[in-house]
């Protein structure tokens, strides 16, 4: 072991692998491809992986949509295919029974006719709190989302997409303090929502106080549909189980019917999603290391060919006095060395390519953004390129140290 | 220094084995200047092969240096030829990528000397065959003769008890094989004991002591005239 320590072991190993270049880079070849391989994909998926949660930003990804249906079963005295309202009192009964909730919104929607000058068109105009800024970030464009005194005093303010922006407004018209007409009703406008990459529920044009809209169209306490989110600990498919439960207590619905609430589990295709991206990840570094290990084997195959290339040498070296056991370790430390070094210039090219890739894609519609593998992956690529070089390393030395010198030495 | 008693030794060929030496009795003493000659066939490399560690007889007795050589497995033979022994080849077996330089330190190498140490010690022995100027050149840059000079200093190098040519001046031209020999004689008389295996008799002539080899035992062994002792 004292010769792995020793200057002149690596100095002898140096001498040998400088002094035969080509073939020193002809070995690491397919170790180096490897190695890019792995970083550059990493890399990339990595960044696929940042580019969708910065897109999905402060979406609450544990939430569930739960909206009324009718019946499917008599019940309670009740016809079957009864219909299903939900109550704006519904909402705190969930928020005060079920622990595992963090959030109830309540929203109501419905399609109207906007009219701002000469331009008009026909979108999705929302009842909303200021709460639904907690769960689904809004970025603004212009001015601010729906506050507190905006639901206290039911205003005529609205905020708007920036579709609807770009359509009914000409260009570079300052929207807030604009009015726009919906359903012939004149609405301030208070905000203009940015684009977004990821919509999740029905589009989101025209969002109006909560309130407002109960007036306007008359809705008493009847809400179109809540979301829920749980909290950081709760298992968003039980509540969603629990808060249709406990609805289906409340309206007098049979436990086991299974139509009378609708819902959509965000977290559950979110959870695909992700799954899918993990997968991507798993299949890169599979790919990787297949192409690490098969460029490994390309190194011990390589070495087993100079082996006999070198078998004088050997021979000689064996004649001088060298020891089984110094022939093997040099061997197997010139497979781990060119290991490493393929292993680091894969490395440095893989690092580099991912650096062309984050500057040639920046702005918010990059397709990957930041794109990076890390320390941690690097080291342990690095360790398992040390360890299999080792391994593969003793094939060759074992049929180095079988040469006799006789054999060796022999005139052609 | 080399005592050897009835040393036999065969290789298996196939079903058969082929003997090749037959009961060789042989006493060199520490300083002598000895030539084996032979005919290809008769045995010498064999024996010289014995005789350098490299391969191990069947039957009989090997003494080097006082050491009965027995059981020898390859680390052991390996440390043996390191200290004892120093070997030059008819075809030089110097590494081709490695200056002259770098081959005469590389026994030194392996007897674990330190890189300065070894680089100075080789420089010394290349200086000593007349090839300091030459230290940084690759083998491939020097004359056969030269080549030959850088293998005695390899075989020189660690100071050994023997050195063992085989047929050192078989890849090379007359005025160069007197060069090498001259080469030879000058570290006998140093009090080198020096071993030659070869086929010209002109080469043996120059030797102070010929044994004859001939279908695996020794035919003659005499002391040449004092012509060449003087």
């Amino acid at each position: 072991m004292k010769t792995i320590f020793d200057k002149d072991t690596w100095q002898e190993i140096y001498g040998t692998l400088r002094k035969n270049v080509m073939r020193t880079i002809i070995t690491i070849i397919g170790v180096m491809w490897g190695i890019f391989l792995l970083v550059a994909l990493l890399g990339a998926a990595k960044g696929f992986e940042n580019k969708f949660n910065k897109d999905i930003g402060d979406l609450a990804t544990n939430s569930v949509f739960v909206w009324g249906q009718s019946t499917g079963m008599a019940f309670g005295g009740f016809q079957e295919g009864r219909p299903m309202r939900l109550k704006l009192t519904d909402t705190k009964t969930i928020k005060d029974q079920i622990s595992a909730v963090e959030h109830v919104v309540p929203r109501n929607q419905r399609g109207a006719h906007v009219v701002h000058k000469f331009l008009d068109g026909n979108y999705n105009v929302t009842g909303d709190y200021p709460l639904l800024d907690k769960i689904q970030k809004k970025n603004l464009l212009f001015g601010r989302f729906i506050n507190d005194s905006d639901i206290d005093e039911s205003r005529k303010v609205a905020v708007i997409s920036q579709d609807v922006y770009e359509e009914i407004f000409e260009f570079e018209e300052y929207p807030i303090g604009a009015y726009i007409e919906i359903n012939k009703i004149n609405y301030k406008v208070i905000g203009v929502i940015k684009k977004s990459n990821i919509q999740m529920g029905p589009r989101d044009d025209i969002h109006i106080p909560f309130t407002t809209f109960q007036k306007v169209y008359n809705q008493g306490d009847r809400i179109g549909w809540m979301i829920i989110t749980g909290n950081s600990e709760s298992d968003i498919s039980q509540v969603e189980a629990d808060v249709k439960l406990l609805l289906k207590n409340i309206h007098d619905v049979h436990p086991e019917d299974s139509r009378a609430f609708g819902s959509f589990n965000l977290g559950e295709n979110f959870g695909q999603v992700t799954g899918f991206l993990t997968g991507m990840q798993f299949l890169t570094i599979f790919v990787g290391l297949a192409t690490l290990i098969a460029g490994i084997f390309a190194i011990g195959n390589i070495l087993l060919i100079t082996v006999k290339e070198r078998t004088q040498e050997i021979g000689i070296r064996r004649a001088l006095g060298a020891k089984p056991s110094e022939i093997k370790i040099q061997i197997i430390l010139e497979s781990v060395v060119l290991s490493l070094f393929a292993g680091v210039l894969g490395i440095i090219a893989g690092g580099g390519i991912l650096f062309l890739l984050n500057s040639l894609f920046t702005g918010p519609d990059a397709v990957l953004l930041n794109s990076s593998v890390t320390i941690s992956t690097i080291l342990s690529a690095l360790f398992s390129l040390v360890f299999l070089g080792t391994l593969i390393g003793l094939i060759p030395a074992s049929r180095a140290v079988r040469i006799k010198p006789i054999e060796a030495l022999r005139d052609e | 220094m080399i005592k050897i008693k009835g040393l036999h030794k065969s290789y298996p060929m196939g079903k058969d084995s082929l003997h090749v030496l037959k009961g060789l009795d042989l006493h060199i003493k520490e300083g002598e200047f000895v030539s084996i000659m032979g005919s290809s066939g008769s045995g010498k490399s064999t024996l010289l092969n014995i005789v350098g560690l490299l391969d191990i007889h069947d039957v009989g007795e090997y003494h080097l240096n006082g050491q009965l050589i027995e059981k020898l497995d390859e680390k052991k033979a390996a440390i043996l030829r390191n200290k004892f022994l120093g070997f030059v080849f008819q075809s030089f077996n110097l590494i081709s990528y490695k200056t002259a330089l770098e081959n005469v330190a590389l026994p030194l190498y392996y007897a674990g000397v330190n890189r300065k140490e070894r680089l100075k010690t080789a420089l010394d022995y290349l200086d000593k065959v007349g090839l300091k100027e030459w230290a940084n050149h690759l083998p491939n840059e020097l004359s056969g003769g030269q080549k030959q000079r850088v293998a005695i200093a390899r075989a020189l190098v660690t100071k050994p008890k023997v050195v063992l040519a085989d047929e050192p001046t078989g890849a090379l031209d007359s005025t160069t094989t007197d060069s090498v020999m001259d080469l030879l004689k000058e570290i006998n008389d140093e009090g080198m004991t020096v071993f030659v295996i070869t086929h010209e008799e002109e080469v043996a002539e120059q030797t102070k002591r010929i044994v004859r080899l001939k279908d695996g035992v020794i035919i003659s062994d005499e002391v040449t005239n004092p012509k060449v002792l003087a």
